[in-house]
């Protein structure tokens, strides 16, 4: 159906939320360019008519960066960051959490599943 | 909270007067010594080599463009993780 940078959007949820499904929007933006398209939020995506399909095309390559360039965009972001050695670039290359989180316990998003190591003693209980 | 751009990029001013004495000529030192970590880096730190000092020794850090904005801090590790005893690699 609505097929808007390169991504085939749902076509039964509410243009507010199907906007989201591309890369780059999220609900403030999704919001905000249907305001200026003059399309109302909780119009579902399979409604949209053709002038109205073009005028949301139209803001989104005009004010936004989505998908792939903004993709890109990051990793150069983060391959300066690598260049550069700095303590950020770092924690990338170490794949630990990079603002300054804990690492004793939790951050498992950066650090991938649970390594065990054997022979590790566990703390004793009293 | 970042930094309120009224005020401008922090640089140490002893750190500052040495680099700027340096771009006129005036000094001909290659290497700065510095504790100054908190200094940011500026258009005129670059080309420079600083030795930035890590709570035990001294880190050269040579200067590009691209590190402009960081801290000079970001390039002298303060801890250096070796690994765990008995992991093998």
């Amino acid at each position: 159906m609505a097929r808007i940078a390169g991504i085939d959007l749902p076509k039964n949820k509410r243009g507010e939320i199907g906007l989201t499904y591309i890369y780059g929007i999220g609900r403030s933006t999704a919001q905000y360019i249907l305001d200026k398209a003059e399309i109302d939020h909780s119009k579902k995506v399979h409604e949209w008519n053709d002038a109205e399909q073009a005028a949301i095309r139209n803001i989104i390559t005009n004010e936004f960066k989505v998908e792939g360039q903004l993709r890109s965009e990051v990793q150069m972001s983060i391959k300066r960051l690598l260049d550069i050695a700095c303590y950020r670039g770092l924690r990338h290359r170490k794949g630990l959490p990079v603002r300054g989180q804990r690492t004793r316990t939790n951050s498992r998003t950066r650090k991938g599943k649970r390594k065990t190591v054997a022979g590790k003693k566990k703390a004793p209980k009293k | 909270m970042a930094r309120s751009i009224k005020k401008g990029p922090y640089v140490d001013v002893k750190l500052e007067t040495k680099v700027l004495d340096i771009n006129e000529g005036k000094n001909k030192k290659s290497v700065i010594k510095t504790w100054s970590r908190r200094s940011t880096i500026t258009p005129d730190f670059v080309g420079h080599t600083f030795a930035v000092h890590n709570g035990n020794k001294f880190i050269p850090v040579y200067v590009t463009e691209f590190m402009v904005g960081h801290k000079l801090g970001e390039f002298a590790p303060t801890r250096n993780f070796k690994g765990h005893a008995g992991t093998k690699k």
